[in-house]
């Protein structure tokens, strides 16, 4: 999935997260994590960013990460919204595949 | 037997609610991806219930969605995507007709099968929240084998109605019986409407009071001090449980004698009396009262 235009989901409520998802030049992918978890648990965040990346198959994009203390499933359905809006081509979600 | 008391509301795209849902030990939760989400955060509340349903474990509490109309651009997509993630049971607004049943049986059918979930597993609860719901609510319970609960929403149907809700509840008088026996012509059950004044609790408890006498099985809450407020008026009384004992201890006893005809505590008991007493006593073991297992039914 490539990453076309900059997407924005969630919240900066309690318990969530805002993820904005912008296009990457290069082919790399670059995670940015703001908030007070961000130094216990930022490997834990970055892994589950990276396992929903690869999931969707982007491999070039910038996310930037303002949490709340979201869930892992919670950070999986914002940058899953983020990336679906982000790009020209989300076609029909795979729900049996999708993390 | 299922208890549903209680079904609280929880707005999809509210994550923090979405997660602690199950503190309130409501005997069910239903996810809203219907109104209390705007149009721009659809699909974001799709995906945050649909995580949720598949990551987060709610215990013995029944998951409930609402989703969208099918006859909208959301509806479908809710229905395949929590059929996915394993929810327990669909639960259909504005429900006018045997056909809305039939549509979203359909993609439900559709999305088991696609999915790998037991046919049949996913069950189905239709909100009616019109007259012309309401007038079709006998042949709506009885659409599907799926179905398992009708609901009345009273905030679209008073305004369909062209009046508006009182304390009273004169005006949706007539549809909550009608939906009652809808119900219990079709034997499933029936939940009432959500009373929307959170602070107004001797008002909450008078309109709870009301849909039991009725004959509701439970009632949407829309906040959790709600909860517990139903949850004591639908559990019977310690006297309740220990009068229902003494009714079903002396019917087997009349049995056994080849008598027809007993009385207890001075009145003529009858089989709807014991009929009564049972579901009574159902009731108080299913909300976790502690019965004598020598006069299980």
């Amino acid at each position: 999935m490539r990453i076309t235009q900059t997407a924005a989901a969630g919240t900066l409520e309690s318990s969530d997260v805002l993820i904005t998802v912008e296009p990457e030049a290069d082919a790399s992918v670059h995670i940015d994590i703001e908030g007070a978890s961000a130094a216990r648990f930022g490997e834990q965040i970055r892994a589950v960013v990276a396992e929903t990346l690869a999931g969707f198959g982007v491999v070039a994009c910038r996310v930037r990460l303002q949490d709340k203390g979201a869930l892992d499933c919670t950070i999986r359905a914002r940058l899953s919204a983020a990336l679906l809006r982000a790009t020209d081509e989300a076609g029909p979600i795979s729900w049996e595949t999708l993390k | 037997m299922k208890l549903r008391r209680t079904m609280l509301y929880v707005p999809g795209n509210n994550s923090g609610m979405v997660k602690d849902a199950h503190i309130y030990r409501s005997d069910s939760i239903m996810f809203d991806l219907e109104d209390s989400v705007s149009l721009r955060e659809k699909d974001s509340a799709r995906l945050l219930v649909f995580n949720a349903l598949k990551t987060l474990y709610y215990g013995e509490i029944e998951k409930v969605v609402r989703v969208n109309t099918l006859d909208g651009p959301f509806g479908r997509e809710d229905v395949l995507a929590m059929v996915a993630a394993g929810v327990d049971a669909i639960r259909l607004p504005k429900t006018e007709t045997v056909d809305d049943i039939v549509q979203v049986e359909k993609v439900v059918v559709e999305a088991e099968k696609r999915f790998g979930r037991v046919p049949g597993s996913t069950k189905l609860m239709a909100a009616i929240e019109s007259a012309k719901g309401i007038l079709n609510a006998r042949e709506i319970a009885l659409a599907s084998p799926r179905l398992v609960a009708i609901a009345i929403g009273a905030e679209d149907y008073v305004t369909d109605l062209h009046t508006t809700r009182s304390p009273e509840g004169t005006e949706i008088f007539v549809a909550r019986s009608l939906l009652v026996m809808a119900a219990r012509a079709a034997g499933i059950m029936a939940i009432d409407t959500v009373y929307a004044d959170v602070n107004n609790e001797d008002g909450f408890s008078r309109e709870v009071r009301l849909a039991k006498q009725l004959g509701f099985d439970g009632k949407s809450v829309i906040h959790p001090l709600q909860i517990p407020i139903v949850n004591a008026i639908y559990t019977p009384t310690k006297t309740e449980v220990e009068k229902s004992l003494r009714i079903i201890a002396a019917i087997r006893e009349a049995e056994e004698r080849g008598s027809g005809v007993i009385s207890v505590d001075g009145r003529m008991v009858d089989k709807p009396i014991v009929e009564r007493a049972l579901r009574n006593l159902e009731l108080a073991r299913a909300s976790g009262i502690e019965i004598n297992e020598e006069v299980r039914s």
